[in-house]
């Protein structure tokens, strides 16, 4: 037997007890970065290790708090991976159009980047009243954030050249207000929107969408929880609906990569088949 | 190969910011098809710069050169890029991670999460190269990788083509050795205690 590493040990119990107070379940994320993360927490935590963190963390809610947020990852960008969102619009949207109504899910939503970006390109290709987005993730810090729709300055930038990139059809410029360092969106943006929290890991599916968006999440899990996520997402999504992942996640070497098709080689956008 | 000659080490990781291509090409161009342990590479790259890189290389050099995927097994015989715009990590368990964290020295890909994630997993069973690059990204990686017990080599700075990335990482550590790029093959080759196999020119593995 290997020698037992202390720390992983701590680590450990520490997220069981997370999950077992809290029903926060890291125990099956991939363990190299969520370790960084944890230890990151730590140095900047009053706690001399874990051990010592572990009792404070299940009897105090607030101290919980700051390690969940320290253990999830928010980065995220408006238009990420501009050519998906390209995908987005020229291949997939063609099918959407004929729908009487489109309802789509951003599971692993952050700060919220991503769903406005999805309905900006809505808007542009005239589904006007005709959607709804629902919003979702585990942290409902970043939901608050989310809703507010208001984004430091200096982002709008890399925005706005992603959106160009994306094949956005007006100027970006149209679509926020700047006062001082900060962007407003549009609040028109956010009418058919629906924030909620929800965690992949635990909770229920949430049935008949058109188009699902998860992306830059399942990198995170491991595989056990990997396809779990797959197999709520696919129980999510409408027959002939489409499933958006992340550039570096695919359904290859999965059981449901039978049950999809890749609407082109390596977009990450797949289409479920009818049975 | 049979047990006694399998060498002890179970990764080469490789750090590699400006002047990379070049450095790369003439590195892993060096090394025979067969080369009996996994490379993962960090080259700092432009955000939106593609998979280009991994096919270049690919088809330059008689090793196979791809892009980490989330989750794979890491292979002899294989080189591993990390994805533009995505940290590569290694598990505890040596199986590949990406992560979009943010970046580490201003950079993702960062030489410092690999390094400092691979010692994690492999110990002193782990090679860390450091190249030429501007910048520090990869000092304290290296010093994690010699502290558990890795063996350390870096470019000579004088002939690397931006001499502050080994120029920092020798301020923090004295690695086993400094070697030019031309040494750099060679060394790996006699670490992993590599003899061709014999009669037979070394093809590309399957
Ligand atoms: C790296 S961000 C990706 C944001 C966005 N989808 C993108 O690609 O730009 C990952 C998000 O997933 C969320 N997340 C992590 N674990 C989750 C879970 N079990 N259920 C729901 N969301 C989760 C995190 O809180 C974080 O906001």
């Amino acid at each position: 037997m290997p020698t037992p590493n202390l720390q992983h040990v701590e680590m450990h119990l520490l997220l069981e007890g997370v999950f077992q107070m809290y029903g926060h379940d890291f125990r099956d994320y991939a363990e190299a970065s969520l370790h960084r993360r944890l230890n990151k927490w730590l140095a900047e935590s009053r706690f001399p290790g874990f051990s010592e963190a572990q009792g404070p963390v299940l009897r105090d809610p607030a101290v919980f708090q700051t390690l969940l947020k320290g253990l999830t990852v928010h980065v995220t960008e408006m238009f990420r991976d501009p050519l998906a969102f390209k995908a987005l619009r020229e291949e997939v949207i063609p099918h959407l159009r004929t729908y009487p109504f489109l309802k789509v899910w951003v599971a692993g939503c952050a700060t919220g980047e991503e769903a406005y970006s999805l309905a900006i390109l809505l808007e542009e290709e005239g589904f006007k009243d005709r959607y709804r987005i629902y919003a979702t993730d585990i942290d409902p810090e970043v939901l608050t954030q989310a809703k507010a729709g208001i984004y430091p300055l200096k982002e709008l930038q890399k925005f706005t050249q992603n959106y160009q990139k994306a094949g956005g059809k007006a100027a970006f410029s149209d679509y926020y207000a700047a006062s001082f360092d900060l962007a407003m969106l549009e609040p028109r943006l956010r009418e058919r929107m629906v924030f909620a929290t929800h965690n992949l890991a635990v909770d229920a599916n949430f049935g008949e969408m058109n188009l699902v968006l998860c992306r830059n999440v399942l990198i995170y899990f491991k595989p056990n929880l990997k396809a779990r996520v797959l197999e709520l997402l696919d129980a999510s999504l409408a027959p002939g609906g489409f499933l958006c992942l992340g550039q570096k996640e695919s359904l290859d070497t999965t059981p449901w990569q039978k049950g999809y098709q890749e609407i082109a080689p390596r977009s990450r956008v797949y289409r479920k088949r009818y049975e | 190969m049979n047990k006694s000659t399998t060498p002890p080490w179970q990764a080469v990781v490789v750090g590699v910011s400006m002047g990379g291509l070049e450095a790369l090409k003439r590195l892993l161009s060096a090394l025979p098809a067969d080369f009996p342990i996994p490379i993962l590479v960090v080259q700092h790259m432009d955000p939106q710069s593609g998979d280009g890189l991994a096919t270049i290389l690919d088809a330059f050099c008689p090793i196979r050169v791809k892009e980490a995927d989330a989750g794979e097994q890491p292979l002899a015989g294989t080189v591993y890029l990390a994805p533009a715009n995505y940290h590569l990590l290694v598990e505890p368990d040596g199986c590949l991670a990406l992560s979009i964290d943010p970046p580490v020295n201003y950079a993702r890909p960062s030489v410092d999460v690999l390094f400092e994630t691979a010692a994690e997993a492999h110990g002193s069973k782990l090679v860390g190269l450091l190249l030429t690059g501007a910048g520090s990204d990869g000092s304290r990686g290296l010093r994690t990788i010699q502290q558990r017990g890795g063996h350390t080599l870096v470019q000579d700075p004088t002939e690397a083509l931006a001499e502050s990335m080994p120029r920092s990482a020798l301020e923090l550590l004295k690695p086993d050795a400094i070697l030019s790029l031309e040494e750099m093959a060679p060394r790996l080759l006699d670490l992993a205690q590599y003899s061709p196999p014999k009669g037979l020119k070394p093809t590309r593995l399957p």
